[in-house]
């Protein structure tokens, strides 16, 4: 079991291996496929995208008294272009469920950022380790707003690290 | 000519929908609870662990059991001998408005494929009606999510590829899905009938209890048979390997066309929400 604070960097990143359960704590921002397409656009952002975590994610409405709705993760795969923009400026980590391409996986290599797993169909659970969110930007898109979590503990599993490394089945 | 109302088909239809989300469903925790048992990494036992945690966590009904609430699909089966006293289709899109909205579900519909405006209270449903004998009406009602939903498919075989070439394909269709469909996931599937014939069984498989029996010899020996090739394909929890990639196999079937061996698959991710009510 590994605990990671955010921001990430280099040296942390590198620390990682295949299949590694990490403990995220810290800031780290929710964005799913319509956040990607605007993102790519933006020329100055109210966010700092320098070893920052995106998490693939759009979570049910709040309930009256609670910190956030249920909270899993989106396939990764529709973010595997929109991604390398964002990784090209700073981004260090990324958090979803499910393979991913060839050339999101070369790219993200060479930007030394870390694609994590967390458990698709566990909503419940994972909300349980988000202590505040607020929404950033696109606030049109419902549930597919930017919005800023801070984190606690929150639980995941390093999907592909730098050293060639999958924990998927399909590429051992 | 037995009557009902239209309101009784509003609030049913809310009614399943805001329990399929937040109850916990014993049969399916049971499955897992087996599936671990058998399992020996240590990473897939870890990932059906944290879904037993889930379970734990949303029935005490604060959260949804996963996030993607689904796009709503309905199968009507409406008696010849009933009547409702208003339009069903706008019955159940009302429910639907309604579950989504005081269930705190989340609304996952967009109006149009490309300028991709959301609906805002996940309506449409999609709906299937179907006159049957009787004077009752059922509703077979599903959330679906687009997870399990993206990685479903069908092709058109030809009627020599014979019970082979659906088995390849299934397993085809399960590995290119890997952890992206949610595994350990339970696959629906259509054989026979026409093109949209057979994605319908495939989507009304996976209203079957989870423990039945196909009345079919050959269908029942070929469910068994695809459930223990495809848990050993080695894909998963979540895509990670392991033994248990699916917990069940549902098949139905139809006649097609002496030229034709149609087969759907679809899948359903291990947050399985599928529920009727008979009206």
């Amino acid at each position: 079991m590994i605990r990671l604070q955010t921001p990430l960097d280099e040296t942390k990143c590198l620390a990682l291996k295949a299949g590694d359960r990490v403990l995220l704590s810290g800031t780290i921002y929710g964005a799913r496929d319509q956040a990607h397409l605007r993102l790519k656009d933006e020329t100055s952002l109210p966010i700092d995208l320098k070893g920052a975590v995106i998490y693939y994610v759009g979570p049910t409405p709040t309930k009256p008294g609670q910190v956030i709705g249920s909270s899993g993760p989106t396939s990764a795969y529709r973010m595997d272009t929109l991604a390398i923009p964002l990784m090209a400026q700073g981004v260090k980590g990324m958090i979803g469920k499910g393979n991913r391409s060839e050339s999101f996986q070369t790219s993200m290599r060479e930007h030394k950022a870390i694609y994590f797993m967390s458990i698709g169909g566990t909503g419940a659970l994972l909300a349980s380790k988000i202590k505040s969110q607020k929404t950033v930007l696109y606030e049109d898109l419902g549930p597919e707003a930017l919005i800023a979590l801070e984190v606690e503990d929150f639980p995941c599993y390093v999907a592909y690290d730098l050293y060639g490394g999958s924990i998927f089945s399909e590429d051992q | 000519m037995r009557h009902i109302s239209f309101q009784s088909i509003v609030e049913e239809t809310k009614k399943l929908l805001i329990k399929m989300n937040y109850e916990l469903d014993q049969s399916f925790v049971s499955l897992i609870q087996k599936a671990k048992a058998k399992e020996d990494r240590d990473l897939a036992k870890s990932i059906l662990d944290d879904i037993l945690a889930n379970h734990d966590l949303f029935k005490e009904g604060d959260f949804p059991k996963c996030q993607d609430t689904g796009m709503v699909v309905v199968f009507a089966k409406l008696g010849e001998d009933c009547k409702v006293d208003g339009s069903l289709f706008e019955a159940i899109q009302q429910g639907v408005r309604k579950a989504y909205e005081t269930g705190y579900l989340r609304k996952s519909v967009v109006l149009h494929p490309f300028d991709r405006a959301n609906s805002k209270d996940n309506t449409p449903a999609i709906i299937h009606t179907e006159l049957v004998p009787g004077d009752q009406l059922t509703l077979k009602i599903a959330a679906k999510g687009a997870g399990s939903e993206n990685m479903s498919a069908l092709k058109m075989l030809t009627p020599t590829e014979g019970i082979d070439g659906v088995k390849a394909f299934v397993k085809d269709t399960v590995l290119a899905a890997g952890g992206r469909a949610c595994p350990p996931i339970i696959l629906g599937i259509g054989i026979g009938g026409n093109l949209e014939k057979c994605a319908l069984m495939a989507k009304e498989a996976l209203f079957r209890p989870l423990d039945d029996q196909h009345e079919d010899a050959t269908i029942r020996a070929l469910e068994q048979t695809l459930y223990d090739e495809v848990n050993a394909l080695n894909v998963g929890p979540m895509g990670v390997g392991g033994k248990t990639t699916c917990l069940a196999v549902k098949i139905n079937i139809h006649p097609m066309h002496i030229a034709s061996l149609p087969v759907a698959v679809n899948i359903q991710c291990h947050a399985n929400r599928h529920l009727e009510v008979t009206l």
